[in-house]
């Protein structure tokens, strides 16, 4: 996030897209609803129905796929009206010439005819964006898991550039993120370009410093992805991996070929908790303790580092993986044994903090009381709630042209509906958890394929008959909830039921910079099965 | 906002304007009783338990809803008082049922501890005995009305704090009780399992079934591990088990507030699944082994493959569930050791 979750109350409009917030970001939700009682306005694009739109000022449903066309259309309307905010723009923006050429192509009836959202409601929603401020912009994986993933977070960005609505309480551009730690992985390092602290891997500078702090000639050529690890292993040539808290098997696109991936490799260690769909297919499973077990630190969606503290003793003979980590490193054949002695979590937070200057002010002792925000460069800075005040990182904020581009998979005659996938309240991601909380089992105990009546009707399914979902990829059977949720047309599933998953049907095909998956459009057929 | 000058029983207190006097009686040490007062919710003046004198005004008046004024001079016991809040107590006592020491709310009953400070007596009133069926649809917690006291925290805040008002009082008179909206069982309402009304109850009403198998023993301060808006919470323990959360007032983040993964997500930790030794598969079947045993064929098979294919031919996958420490160490292990820039995590996913 820009800004910080405190300060969402101070915005006066929302824009929610591709976020399930209230069930997905339960206490950002309540922020959300509280504001609204509170009088802002809240514009909410989903191709779902959501709970979120009970408390929406204007609830715009458009077909997957076709947010750039939205925001781009959006954009449009704003020009056209005049209510763009011309002094941010002349004063911190570049580009605005060329984008503005683009988004003229974007007019109202044809942004209608792309996403099927009605004129009038294009334009309530361009007026309730533009003419609040602040007006705060929020997306989560609806945006990103796409194959036109980084364009649709640079047509977010566009539209909080041309109204001024960035570096202010209240604004800007928020992504939620999904898992509790998931900005930290990133801030850390856990990706295949990047050292710690987003300094990357072909810079020769940054290089040349982990490689004197690590003692070893490092790397300069970006490493795989997630899918694109999978994809190597079929071909032989990943023959080894290394897996820390994973469920692959569930949570990656196509899960049929991530199983053969990992089948294919000649060697699988899988460090975790439980015996996951993934660790069933390891050489060896390595067991680790869970967050009450150990100290460390978590990052928030708005860039706050915590402190996780131990509340019992590890359970059974796991270990912390840290712990794991330093003891598998050290018997590896050439390693300098000093470089893996820590005798606690802060003494890598210490290491961190050295080599990382977004984290440079981050210490065990500050975090005490509440938390840090980076940047926080140094120990004295009080940490940043809200990036780009003044003054962009880059300098001056820039307008991205983009074009609305189709899904990789369109639905057609053999595989006529778009399924979207996503979780539910109350369960988390592959279940490995939350399967095993008797309540939450009990509130929602298996999966449900959404469908629209019509759909369903069309289908002679009824609600809870049992149906067969198939895609080029799999097949699953779950049975049906009929919804208006779902607008004709469109499915939804989760992926949190290892007996259906819903991964055995997406499409493994990638944003082209982000890496990302399509997880949010694959077509698909439903049909009854089972009496 | 300007500090105002009053006088509580006989004391200078400086309070900042706007606060009602519960809450500048309370900052300034002085203990005034009452149940229906909460510092997250909007003033509601239900329980009238919070009654003081205010030199010349007339009558009795609730400090929870009225505001501090310049040379106010407040009085919060006299024998007038004290007999009114005596005679409240008594009368809840009266619909309710006395047997403290099998309520799940013993010992942090904050009934219990009003009428510690105003001392009822015993029998000058007989109510109904209460009959509620109680409601246990909801997998977490219990809504047993036969120990409510209608002071109307749940309901506030689920309309509130939630934004939800899954909850209302229904009925009138004798007859009113909480209810899930249209009086159906609780499970089968709006209700998004939070939990929020059942950590405000101030008596055993509304309590969490877990807590009728024991006590936690103790308390950690930690952050919960499912979504990235990262709430502060409690982890409730007993020995070596988690057996409850509850939020963490001065986080930032949430204020308190949790969701219903957050309060009550936690029976995994101590799962009977939990893996508990390391596992080496031995054809199709995995067997126990020590540490030493599968770090060392771990490092052994990791060091072949990097010398036979090199590097590249090895990738490991970090996680957003694991701390940043620990991220890290795997990036620098994927790195430094292995040798390559194969790393990633679910970010994506």
């Amino acid at each position: 996030m820009t800004n910080s979750i405190g300060d969402l109350a101070e915005a006066e409009a929302f824009l929610v897209i591709g976020s399930n917030t209230t069930e997905q970001h339960p206490i950002i939700g309540l922020e959300l609803r509280g504001a609204v009682r509170r009088g802002a306005r809240l514009i909410l694009a989903d191709p779902r129905r959501i709970d979120l739109a009970r408390y929406a000022t204007l609830y715009l449903r458009h077909r997957p796929g076709t947010d750039i066309a939205l925001l781009n259309g959006l954009a449009h309307i704003i020009l056209k009206e005049g209510l763009e905010d011309r002094e941010f723009i002349s004063q911190r923006t570049e580009g605005f010439e060329a984008w503005r050429e683009v988004v003229e192509g974007y007019t109202p009836e044809r942004v209608r005819e792309i996403t099927g959202v009605e004129v009038d409601d294009l334009y309530a929603a361009a007026r309730i964006y533009a003419t609040s401020k602040p007006a705060a912009l929020l997306y989560a994986m609806g945006i990103t898991q796409h194959t036109s993933g980084h364009q649709n977070v640079l047509a977010c960005a566009n539209l909080a550039l041309l109204t001024g609505n960035l570096g202010l309480p209240g604004g800007g551009v928020n992504p939620l993120r999904g898992q509790n730690n998931v900005q930290g992985a990133c801030d850390v390092g856990a990706l295949y370009n990047v050292f710690p602290g987003y300094q990357g891997v072909m810079d020769e500078e940054a290089r040349g410093k982990f490689e004197e702090a690590w003692g070893v000639r490092l790397s300069g050529q970006p490493g795989l992805t997630v899918v694109e690890m999978f994809n190597a292993a079929h071909e032989g040539k990943v023959r080894g991996m290394y897996i820390m808290g994973e469920n692959v098997v569930l949570s990656d696109p196509h899960s049929r070929h991530v199983q053969e991936a990992l089948e294919a490799l000649d060697f699988l260690v899988v460090q975790e908790i439980f015996l996951s769909e993934t660790a069933e297919l390891a050489d060896v499973v390595l067991p680790a303790s869970s967050f009450a077990e150990k100290e460390g630190t978590f990052t928030n969606t708005e860039r706050r580092v915590q402190r996780l503290r131990q509340a019992i003793p590890p359970v059974g003979e796991s270990k912390a993986d840290w712990e794991i980590i330093c003891e598998v490193a050290k018997r590896m054949e050439g390693v300098d044994p000093v470089q893996w002695e820590y005798n606690h979590p802060s003494e890598i937070m210490e290491e961190i903090a050295r080599l990382t200057p977004i984290y440079g002010g981050i210490s065990y002792q500050r975090l005490e009381d509440g938390g840090l925000q980076w940047p926080c460069p140094d120990g004295d800075h009080p940490g940043t709630p809200i990036l780009h005040v003044g003054r962009f990182t880059r300098g001056l904020g820039h307008f991205s042209p983009v074009e609305q581009i189709p899904p990789d998979e369109e639905p057609d005659e053999e595989y006529p509906l778009i399924l979207t996938t996503g979780r539910v309240l109350e369960h988390w991601h592959t279940g490995t958890m939350t399967r095993r909380v008797p309540g939450l089992e009990w509130l929602v105990p298996e999966e449900r394929i959404r469908m629209n009546p019509f759909d369903a009707a069309k289908r002679g399914i009824e609600d809870g008959d049992w149906a067969r979902i198939t895609s080029r990829r799999g097949e699953v059977e779950a049975r049906v909830e009929i919804t208006e949720e779902c607008a004709p047309g469109v499915v939804f599933m989760t992926f949190h039921f290892a007996e259906a998953a819903a991964n055995l049907l997406t499409n493994p095909a990638l944003d082209p910079v982000a890496k990302i998956p399509e997880l949010k459009v694959c077509a698909v057929q439903v049909e009854r099965c089972k009496d | 906002m300007g500090e105002i000058t009053l006088k509580i029983d006989g004391k200078t207190v400086e309070a900042e304007e706007g606060l009602t006097l519960l809450q500048a009686a309370g900052s300034a040490g002085i203990y005034i009783p009452a149940l229906c007062a909460d510092g997250d919710l909007e003033p509601y003046g239900g329980c009238r338990l919070c009654i003081v004198e205010v030199e010349g005004w007339a009558g009795l008046h609730a400090s929870c809803t009225t505001k501090v004024s310049e040379g106010m001079v407040v009085r919060t016991t006299s024998s007038l008082i004290d007999s009114v809040r005596r005679t409240l107590v008594e009368l809840l006592m009266a619909n309710g049922h006395g047997d403290c020491l099998t309520c799940p709310a013993n010992q942090r009953c904050e009934l219990q501890k009003v009428a510690a400070y105003v001392m009822p007596q015993e029998g000058r009133f007989r109510g109904v005995e209460p009959a509620h069926p109680w409601d246990e649809s909801n997998p977490f917690f219990t809504l047993d009305m036969n120990r409510c006291i209608l002071c109307g925290k749940c309901v506030r805040t689920c309309d509130e704090i939630q934004f939800l008002h899954a909850l209302d009082l229904a009925y009138r008179g004798y007859e009113t009780k909480v209810s899930p909206d249209f009086d159906q069982p609780w499970v089968e309402s709006i209700c998004e399992n939070c939990g929020q009304c059942e950590a405000k109850c101030p008596v055993g009403a509304i309590y969490e079934r877990a807590r009728l198998e024991g006590a936690p023993s103790a308390e950690t301060r930690t952050i919960c591990a499912y979504c990235g808006v990262g709430c502060g919470l409690y982890l409730l323990t007993r020995g070596e088990r988690v057996v409850g959360v509850r939020g963490d007032p001065e986080n930032p983040v949430n204020e308190g507030r949790l969701c219903v993964k957050g309060r009550f997500g936690y029976d995994f930790i101590n799962h009977p699944e939990r893996l508990t030794s390391p596992l080496i598969k031995e054809g199709s079947r995995f067997v126990e082994s020590t540490w030493e045993e599968a770090l060392d064929l771990v490092a052994r098979r990791l060091s072949e493959i990097k010398k036979e294919h090199g590097p590249e031919a090895i990738a490991v996958l970090a996680s957003a569930k694991a701390t940043n420490e620990e991220n890290y160490l795997i990036q620098k292990f994927a790195r430094a050791v292995i040798g390559c820039n194969n790393i990633d995590h679910c970010a994506r996913l």
